[in-house]
């Protein structure tokens, strides 16, 4: 058990393990599945095709977003060219389902239906449509955990949309609280403040929405502010999420950090 | 030394895997908590019906894999299983004839005591302490034990597993 907390020496064994038991996730999983698919079966021919024109005008209104921020990425590297910095070369996302299979009830875990044999790694930052979910734990062939930003053992680094401000999230254990560490007293940060990644610690690619300041108490007999933010992601709702895989290590990060660095952000 | 034929094993095998499916089966969030540990109950059972086939090891090897399964620190279940398998291989001829609500309370202790190993296995990684309904699935698995007691005899006695 010392082994599995302070060391990875035991992946290889739970790799293993998980896969042999894959198919009593599969068979867990099981009944919501079928009634997902009998819903989706015998669905009428309007709703289809309502949801169809809900869907297209989504997605038209997406394509014309889209087309400003190619504009404004082709700015943004230009930019930064003049700036002489480098520039962080895209990410491709990989989507997988989540399974509804009930883990520990005492962590913020969830299962997957994507693992090792799809390119999933441990560490993988996880998104849904909202926001930052958390990140890969647990790697099985063909299932993986991710670990929620709000499972206590777990901490982002993000930063304020606003102005910059940088601050470490940490998770409560509670499913809709995330907790700002090392703010002092004096820095600007406001309820309805937006957090983004900072990525820093080079785990979570920077400028993904992680949280909104929910609350700010200032007790001026204490050094730090303390700060609450709700996340941004639906951690309890979301069908389907999003694995972010980085294609190309930036330039400059990989040559400051060495590989292999324990990161800030390490799960445990 | 007599030889028994050892045969049903695959028995054993599926009430085992049946633990594991009511373990991640889904629930809605509020009874996720209240959960038993369905596959302490059935190994509980296996160890005072067949002592001499179902013991320690083989506790600890379906600790192991349900540490696996639910994602807890590895072998976190198997020390709280295969400690129990101990104790109930040590008492199991004077558990045996005790009447059901009797044997009951003696699952319900067992219980407790996987219970209290996975909160000191929590409190020693670091993790915040749990509430008191951390405690409720060992209540919850002991009134389930008849159920699961006389459900596996039958199935036992059936198959004729030795």
């Amino acid at each position: 058990m010392t082994v599995d907390h302070r060391q990875d020496l035991l992946e290889p064994v739970r790799y293993t393990l998980s896969a042999a038991l894959y198919p009593v996730r599969v068979l867990a999983n099981l009944p919501s599945e079928t009634s997902d698919f009998m819903v989706d079966r015998f669905k009428t021919r309007r709703e289809l095709r309502e949801e169809n024109a809900r869907l297209r005008a989504q997605h038209l209104l997406y394509e014309a977003r889209l087309q400003k921020l190619d504009a404004l990425e082709v700015e943004n590297i230009r930019l930064r060219e003049l700036l002489d910095s480098a520039y962080e070369v895209g990410e491709s996302v990989l989507i997988a389902e989540l399974m509804r299979v009930d883990l520990d009830p005492y962590t913020h875990l969830l299962q997957i239906d994507k693992g090792g044999e799809a390119g999933v790694y441990r560490g993988q930052p996880v998104l849904d449509a909202h926001g930052v979910m958390g990140q890969v734990d647990k790697v099985g062939p063909f299932s993986a955990m991710v670990r929620l930003i709000t499972d206590p053992s777990h901490a982002i680094p993000v930063q304020v949309n606003r102005n910059g401000i940088r601050s470490v999230a940490i998770g409560t254990g509670n499913l809709n609280l995330l907790e700002l560490s090392s703010l002092p007293n004096n820095s600007d940060i406001r309820a309805g403040d937006l957090l983004v990644t900072s990525g820093l610690g080079g785990r979570f690619p920077k400028g993904y929405p992680v949280a909104r300041v929910k609350k700010v108490e200032i007790d001026p007999g204490q050094p730090f502010a303390e700060v609450t933010a709700t996340p941004l992601a639906n951690l309890n709702r979301s069908q389907q999420v999003l694995l972010v895989r980085r294609d190309e290590t930036p330039r400059q990060a990989a040559a400051d950090a060495p590989p292999g660095e324990p990161s800030a952000e390490a799960a445990e | 030394m007599t030889i028994v034929r050892h045969h049903g094993g695959w028995v054993i095998l599926v009430s085992i895997i049946i633990g594991y499916l009511l373990t991640v089966l889904p629930l809605p969030a509020e009874a996720e908590q209240l959960r038993p540990d369905w596959s302490a109950l059935i190994i509980i059972y296996w160890v005072l019906a067949l002592p001499q086939r179902v013991g320690v090891g083989v506790a600890w090897l379906v600790g192991l894999f349900q540490d696996a399964l639910v994602g807890t620190l590895l072998g976190a279940h198997a020390l709280a299983f295969a400690l129990v398998a101990y104790l109930t291989l040590k008492l199991h001829q004077r558990i045996r004839v005790f009447p059901l609500w009797q044997q009951a309370l003696s699952v319900l202790v067992l219980l407790l005591l996987i219970r209290l190993l996975l909160y000191w296995i929590n409190g020693l990684i670091g993790r915040p302490a749990a509430d008191w309904v951390f405690w409720t699935p060992a209540l919850i698995g002991t009134l389930f034990w008849p159920v699961v007691f006389v459900f596996l005899r039958e199935i036992r006695r059936r198959y004729r597993v030795q």
